[in-house]
This record gives structure tokens, C-alpha cells and sequence, in this order.
């Protein structure tokens, strides 16, 4: 085996070359099996913290648009099959970048750093701890939609904060900090979640 | 840009544009059924001689034989007995499901014998029918009027079903419409269908919200529209919930009044089957009216009962308001508030209601749009969905799961795999490994929903991981991966890392029908069955004939120049030949002249595999190679 076998695969249907990775043959245009590869890639992007989500959603609904199953209604059994693979992959590899905490998350991982948000992970930031708890009986105390308004829109500043401050980590290269950000990230959007849940019971209400 | 114009696109073979062949939308209901089809991205629903688009979906199993719709429905008041209606809640359900309805159904029921697979029987006029069965009666019907309709045989469908509908229950729907002698292009789920046929129409753009309740289910979804992508956010819903449950609380209402009328204690399905159609009756006609009386006759025993709206909307509050709920629910798990959408669909004859309309415009701040009849909205979403698949179209639907999907762990609980909302196609792959030595065979179970006990969640399936490789306790590796497509429907794979053996794993489906009785049934009581699965199968021979074609005629615009004059004529000869056969209707032939032509074409494609690496070696890659060549050709 050499780099080239590797690089090139065949062609189901015309039996030609096909660059590997490659959704299409560029002969025929028969669509190919999928192989596993990273999100970034799949939706065309280069590895970055940054992203458009505009752009991302854009690619997204594009790709979509070329491999759903639906597209391929009239063709083979065989075909639907991997437009159906291709489509998982994509949804799969949409909600890792359209989040950040999850697209921090996939970052840091392909750099092989851990992150501590797995459920088992104890929190070691003790001020983190502090800033978790102040919100929860910030929004405890929230006894009018308007208030619990107002706590949202304190826990929304400091995400733009936290998730801005996640980038200049990552421009920096500096895993350890992006890391303790992914976190903190994770405590306040788990915190919008049961924000949103109040303002919704106070509206039925 | 050169790349926006195509012939067209990739890896798509366009279909001959032919009416004979027409695909039609069926909206398969709890109450009615009916069917639409488009053209030239315009629904049309398909109406009798009278106007009517509605078929009852009630099937009577007469002496004379067996009526489907209105006849069917008239044959309530005489020969209920012989009278199924409502069948749709059937569908997918096991003697359990049945039971804790137990006494509000008026059907009578049979316990499945083991290992008959798990959906429940109905006993009709001396039959025992599954509800798959009664299902394809409706859809022969439906299937019979559209062809009447249009002229010519019509084989494949787009079916909708509820959005909250199990794998169970869209497996039943799919294998209904195969003993009817349809092959299911798709199966949509109603809401969506709503959205569609409301979005092509408008060019919609933004969020929208679509509240369904029919006769059996209700349903809710939040959807986005933007650049003909139409993608569900959320859904949810209770497939038990609907016009029916209303009927049924009037029916108490009725019969409490008539506590006391000697020899009443037990009623008989029958009997129920008549106070629910009074009740039904009453519902409807207190849309209209404030107020109102009906009669109810049981064994003969008539009664008189006044019922005004206000008393009508008490009974059924506790349900709408858990309707409401779902919707706030759903609305949460959208991520958007009531405030943000920018417009409401009301889908399905219970949005009559007036209570309804008025509590859910309530919820969302806006009166609903309701330039679209409620209860034709979804076959013309189907319809618009068939012409989609069968001629090609802009617009995409990008649907989720209903249901969260788990499987049983030690004592009893459920891990989950795939949360609901889960955007489909979608895959999960979870590890697995043996608790002893040597073990080689293992069990999963698969459910369906959103409680942390298997015991309340539904039971889809269970398989056996078989052929383990013998090794020691927590050495095995096994992945098991559940794919969901764009049906909805699961399926399972799984194979053992360290040694690679991989297994195609027969699912067993808790509340199915199995592959023995589907067949039974489509030799019993399909006399074209034959005939259909014939054409099918000439169908994708074509289609891969047609492939064939395509490929290697593309194969010889890039890579020709590696084939001498008389390597080429000899391929230009099986293709030919191949091409031949396609204007025929010899199955065989075809798949013969596919199987000619790949093997003529062995030795190019050798060629150009072999090109293919020189230039990958070369850091060239193959579009770049394909592009040059196909330039100088
Ligand atoms: N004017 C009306 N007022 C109140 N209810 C009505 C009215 N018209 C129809 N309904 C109710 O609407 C229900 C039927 O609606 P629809 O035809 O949309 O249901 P379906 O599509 O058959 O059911 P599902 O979608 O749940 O499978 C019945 O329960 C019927 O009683
Ligand atoms: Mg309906």
C-alpha cells in the first residue's frame, strides 16, 4: 500500500478514480459512500474557533441541497443509502460548529487537550462556582417575566464576553485557558436553558 | 460561474417527464383520508363527482363485500358491528397500548398469539384483520379514486403520517400501503406537509408554528422557512389526543345522564360505536350553534340530551389545555418564543373548534392563517412532496425526530442514543462489551421515549448480538450504530472492533407485523401483488441501466484517449446493446446486458484507475486530471 492507494478510491458505478473524501465521482458524478472525516471539513471549512454562522448555515443548507436522500428519490436503493450517510454526517457535523461550546470542544479534542464539561467532572474553578450560584438565585428571585428579562439579558452580555474571550484564547494558542472558558460557557448556557423554561412557566402563568 | 450551469446536477438521474407516472400525496387520517397531486409546484386535491375530498376513513367488512367511506360510514347506523373507524390509532399498537384505552374503543380486540408479532387484532364479522389490513383497504380506495381521477395507474406515494407517530407506526403505515399495491416514496410527517404546501404557495420566509389536531392525533411543530428550505426546529405531540377524545367525553357526558335507564350497565362496542356518533354529531354542530339536543339510542332504549357550548368546552378544557402545554413545550425545545413567529397554521378538523382557535391564538399572540381548507392543507403538502422527489425541486425538507431513542441498561433504564429533535438522516454509533468471559452473545433493547424507565418508554425492538468472539469479560468491543433516515425508520448495525466481524442485525419488532405475515397477506389478499412487485423490480433494473449508461458514456468524454478504435467500438457495442433493452420490458435482458457491459468495460476501467494514482502520485488530484481531459476532448 502507498500514499496514492490511499488517495484514491474507485468508483462504484464507473469504475474509475475517485480522490478519496470525495462526495461525487468527477467522471460520472455517481455519488460516493462517505468516509468518516472531521467537521470542519465536511462542511468546507479550515479548523478555526471562529466562524460566520450565516457562512456556516449557508454551507450547511447547500450541501444539504446536493446530498438529502430526497435528491435521489428516483435513483438506486444504493444511492439513497449513502446520500442518507453523507446527510447524517452533515446534521452531525452542523450542530458541532454551530455551537460554540461544541465546536470548542471538537477544537480541543483534535488537539488532543481535554475539556472538563463531561457530566462526571468535578468543577475546580472555585469563582466559577460563586458566579453559578449568584445567577441561579438571581433568577429564583425573578418573580415577574420583566425580571427574569432582565437576568437574561446580564446572563447574555457575559456570554458575548465569555465566548469572545474564547476566541482570543484560541488565536493565542492557549488550550489551558480556552479550556476554562469552554466551561464556564457550558454553567451559562445551562443557565439560559432554565431561564427560558422560567419566563415560559411565568407566561403560562 | 460556469458551475450554475449545468445540465444536471450531480449524481441525479432526471426522470423522464411523463404523466402516466404521476405520483400522488395521500393524507391517511384518523377520521378522512383523501389524495392530491401537483403539477408545476400547483396541489390539486382530488374530489368525487359531488365535490367531495374527504373519504371516511371507515371500512365496513359487508356480506356483499368489503365498502370503504361514506358507504361505509352509513353502514354504522345498521350493521355497526361489522364497521371499523378510527383504525389509524391501531396502527403500530400492542394489546397494552389498547388496554389502557380499555372500554372507550369501540373495536373488539384480540391478544396476539406469541411470536404473531405484537400489533393488536381486530375482530370483525367473524374476521380476525390487523390493523394494517383495514389501513390498506383505505388506501386501495383512495388509490382506486385517484386513478379514476387521473386517468391512468398510480403506484407510488407520498403518505403523511403524525409527526409523533413511533417506528412502529410508520412501519405499519409503509407496509399498509405495500398490501395496497403502493410503494411509499416517503413518508412525511403532517405538520411538515402543512408548512410546505403553505410555503410554496406564500414564499414564505421565517419561523412558523403548526397546530394539528385531527380526529385522532395532535401535533405540533416549529419549522423555519428560508430559501425553500423548510427545517423542523421541534415537534411534538401525542398521538392519542383528538377529535375522538373529545367525542368520547361527550359520549360520558351523555351516558351519565343516562344513569339510571334499566339495562345500560354494560355496553356493548357496539353500542358505544352509536352514543359516539351522537356525541361527534353534537361536537360538530356546537361550532356553529350555542346550543342544541340529541338523541342517543341504545338497545333500543332512546334518550333526549341537551348540551350547550359552554358545557361542551368544560369537558373537553383539560385536553386542549394539554395541547397548549405540548405547544409551549415545543416552543422551548425550538429555542424561540411565542413572539417570534411569524405565522401560525392551524391543520386538522378539530381546529374548528372554537375554543381551540381561540386558546392556541391565545398562546401565539396572532390569529392563525387559514387561507388553506385545514383539512386538505396536508395532502396538497404530500402532493407537492411527490412532485418534488418524482421531477425535481428547489425546495428541501429537513424533518427531525419525534421521539428520543434509548436502549435498556441494568435495572431497567434507559440510556438515551438520539435525542428527540434530532435533525434525520441522522446515526449514532454506541459501544458495547460483554460482562463475562467468553461470552458470545448479547441482547439490546431499543425504545422510544423520554422517560428514564424502559418499562414507560415504548418498546421499538430487540435484537441479539450473536457470534461475539470468544475473549474475556469487558474485552469485546462491540459498536452498534442506529441509523434513522428520512422516514423515520431505524435500522441496526453492528460490528466487533478488535476483530472486525461485521453483522447485519435482524431487528425484531415489538409491535410489528412480521416478515412471514406480510407476505401471507400480500399472496391472501392482493390479487395484483404479483404484477406490482414485477413492475417495481423492472423499475430499478431501468434505473440502473440507465446508470450504466451514463457512466461509462461519461467514462469515455474524460478517459477515451486510453482505449484504441477498436477497444472503443467494442464498448460503444455493449452500450448499445444495453440501450436496446431499455426500450423493452424484459427485466432479465436488461440486468443481463448491465452485467455484459460491466464486464466489457473491466480492462478501461483498469486503465484509468491506474492514471488516477500516476496523478495522485503526481499531487494532481482526479477532478483537476478529469477537468484537463475532458477540455481537450
Ligand atoms: N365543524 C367542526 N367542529 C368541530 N369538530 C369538527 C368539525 N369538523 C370536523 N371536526 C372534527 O375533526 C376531526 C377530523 O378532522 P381531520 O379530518 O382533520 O382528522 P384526520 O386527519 O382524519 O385525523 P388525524 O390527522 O388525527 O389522523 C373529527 O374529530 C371531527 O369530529
Ligand atoms: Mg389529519
Amino acid at each position: 500500500m502507498n500514499a496514492s492507494d490511499n488517495a484514491v478510491s474507485r468508483c462504484w458505478s464507473c469504475h474509475g478514480p475517485v480522490n478519496r473524501g470525495a462526495a461525487f465521482c468527477p467522471t460520472c458524478s455517481a455519488i460516493q459512500p462517505p468516509h468518516a472525516c472531521d467537521p470542519f471539513r465536511t462542511l468546507g471549512l479550515a479548523p478555526g474557533f471562529d466562524i460566520d454562522s450565516a457562512d456556516l448555515e449557508q454551507r450547511y443548507f447547500a450541501r444539504q441541497r446536493e446530498l438529502h436522500p430526497d435528491r435521489f428519490a428516483a435513483n438506486s436503493p444504493r444511492e439513497r443509502e449513502y446520500a442518507s450517510r453523507h446527510t447524517a454526517n452533515l446534521n452531525d457535523a452542523f450542530a458541532m460548529l454551530r455551537t460554540p461550546v461544541k465546536r470548542a470542544e471538537a477544537l480541543l479534542a483534535a488537539a488532543g487537550h481535554a475539556t472538563g464539561t463531561g457530566e462526571t467532572d468535578t468543577v475546580a474553578d472555585e469563582e466559577l462556582l460563586v458566579e453559578a450560584m449568584e445567577m441561579r438565585e438571581g433568577l429564583a428571585e425573578a418573580r415577574s417575566r420583566s425580571a427574569v428579562d432582565a437576568v437574561v439579558a446580564a446572563q447574555e452580555a457575559k456570554t458575548d464576553a465569555c465566548i469572545a474571550a474564547l476566541s482570543r484564547a484560541f488565536a493565542a494558542e492557549d488550550r489551558a485557558a480556552a479550556a476554562r472558558l469552554v466551561l464556564r460557557l457550558t454553567y451559562l448556557q445551562k443557565f439560559a436553558t432554565e431561564a427560558r423554561e422560567r419566563r415560559g412557566r411565568l407566561t403560562a402563568a | 460561474m460556469s458551475g450554475l450551469l449545468q445540465i444536471h446536477e450531480p449524481g441525479r438521474t432526471p426522470l423522464p417527464h411523463q404523466r402516466e407516472d404521476m405520483a400522488v400525496g395521500i393524507d391517511l387520517g384518523t377520521t378522512n383520508s383523501l389524495v392530491a397531486f401537483a403539477e408545476d409546484g400547483q396541489a390539486e386535491v382530488v374530489r368525487d363527482s359531488r365535490g367531495r375530498a374527504l373519504v371516511p376513513s371507515v371500512v365496513a367488512y359487508l356480506e356483499r363485500g368489503v365498502v370503504v367511506g361514506e358507504e361505509a360510514r352509513r353502514e354504522l347506523l345498521d350493521e355497526a358491528e361489522r364497521v371499523v373507524v378510527s383504525v389509524k390509532r391501531l396502527m403500530g399498537r400492542g394489546y397494552e397500548d389498547v388496554q389502557r384505552v380499555a372500554g372507550q374503543l369501540p373495536y373488539e380486540v384480540e391478544i396476539p398469539a406469541d411470536g404473531d408479532g405484537g400489533m393488536v387484532r381486530l375482530r370483525v364479522a367473524g374476521r380476525t384483520l390487523s390493523p394494517v389490513e383495514v389501513s390498506a383497504e383505505i388506501l386501495r380506495a383512495i388509490k382506486a379514486r385517484a386513478e379514476a381521477a387521473l386517468g391512468h395507474a398510480v403506484s407510488r406515494a407520498v403518505i403523511t403520517v403524525p409527526a409523533h407517530f413511533d417506528d412502529a407506526a410508520r412501519n405499519a403505515t409503509k407496509d399498509a400501503a405495500r398490501l395496497a399495491g403502493l410503494e411509499t416514496l416517503r413518508l412525511v410527517n403532517e405538520p411538515t406537509a402543512a408548512a410546505l404546501a403553505y410555503g410554496l404557495d406564500e414564499a414564505a420566509e421565517g419561523l412558523y408554528a403548526v397546530y394539528d389536531l385531527g380526529g385522532g392525533t395532535f401535533d405540533v411543530s416549529v419549522l423555519r422557512l428560508r430559501m425553500g428550505v423548510f427545517q423542523v426546529l421541534a415537534t411534538g405531540g401525542d398521538p392519542l389526543l383528538g377529535g375522538d377524545d373529545f367525542d368520547r367525553l361527550v359520549a360520558e357526558h351523555f351516558l351519565r345522564q343516562r344513569a339510571g335507564v334499566p339495562g345500560d350497565a354494560a355496553l356493548t362496542s357496539n353500542e358505544a360505536k352509536m352514543a359516539l356518533i351522537s356525541a361527534r354529531l353534537a361536537k360538530e354542530c356546537l361550532t356553529d350553534q350555542d346550543s342544541g339536543s340529541w338523541t342517543i339510542d341504545v338497545g333500543g332504549r332512546p334518550s333526549r340530551h341537551d348540551l350547550d357550548r359552554a358545557t361542551l368546552e368544560a369537558l373537553i378544557e383539560p385536553l386542549v389545555a394539554r395541547t397548549l402545554d405540548i405547544t409551549r413545550d415545543v416552543l422551548a425545545d425550538a429555542g424561540v418564543t411565542p413572539a417570534e413567529i411569524a405565522g401560525l397554521v392551524l391543520v386538522g378538523g378539530s381546529t374548528r373548534v372554537p375554543m381551540v382557535r381561540r386558546r392556541v391564538a391565545e398562546v401565539f399572540g396572532r390569529e392563525p392563517l387559514d387561507d388553506i381548507d385545514p383539512e386538505e392543507v396536508v395532502a396538497r403538502g404530500a402532493a407537492l412532496q411527490a412532485e418534488a422527489l418524482t421531477r425535481g425541486s428547489q425546495a428541501l425538507l429537513l424533518d427531525v425526530t419525534p421521539l428520543s431513542l434509548g436502549i435498556e441498561t441494568m435495572g431497567g433504564l434507559c440510556e438515551k442514543v438520539m435525542p428527540r429533535n434530532t435533525p434525520v438522516p441522522a446515526a449514532r454509533a454506541q459501544e458495547f462489551t460483554t460482562y463475562q468471559d467468553g461470552q458470545s452473545a448479547m441482547m439490546i433493547h431499543v425504545v422510544q421515549g423520554e422517560r428514564e424507565l424502559v418499562a414507560e418508554n415504548r418498546s421499538l425492538a430487540r435484537f441479539e448480538l450473536a457470534g461475539i468472539p470468544p475473549m474475556a469479560a469487558g474485552a469485546a468491543r462491540i459498536r452498534v450504530t442506529f441509523a434513522v433516515d428520512a422516514d423515520g425508520l431505524l435500522t441496526v448495525s453492528a460490528d466487533e472492533a478488535t476483530t472486525g466481524v461485521r453483522q447485519q442485525v435482524a431487528v425484531k419488532p415489538s409491535y410489528g407485523l412480521s416478515e412471514d405475515e406480510t407476505a401471507a397477506m400480500l399472496r391472501a389478499s392482493m390479487e395484483h401483488a404479483a404484477a406490482d412487485m414485477d413492475a417495481r423490480l423492472l423499475r430499478e433494473a431501468r434505473v440502473d441501466g440507465e446508470r450504466m449508461i451514463q457512466a461509462v458514456t461519461a467514462a469515455l468524454r474524460v478517459d477515451g484517449d486510453l482505449l484504441d478504435g477498436a477497444e472503443r467500438e467494442a464498448i460503444a457495442g455493449v452500450v448499445e446493446a444495453l440501450r436496446r433493452t431499455l426500450a423493452g420490458d424484459d427485466r432479465g435482458s436488461i440486468q443481463d446486458a448491465v452485467e455484459t457491459c460491466n464486464a466489457g468495460t473491466e480492462e478501461f476501467a483498469s486503465r484509468r484507475m491506474d492514471r488516477g494514482i500516476r496523478a495522485a502520485l503526481k499531487g494532481h488530484s482526479v477532478a483537476e486530471v478529469a477537468e484537463s481531459l475532458s477540455g481537450e476532448n
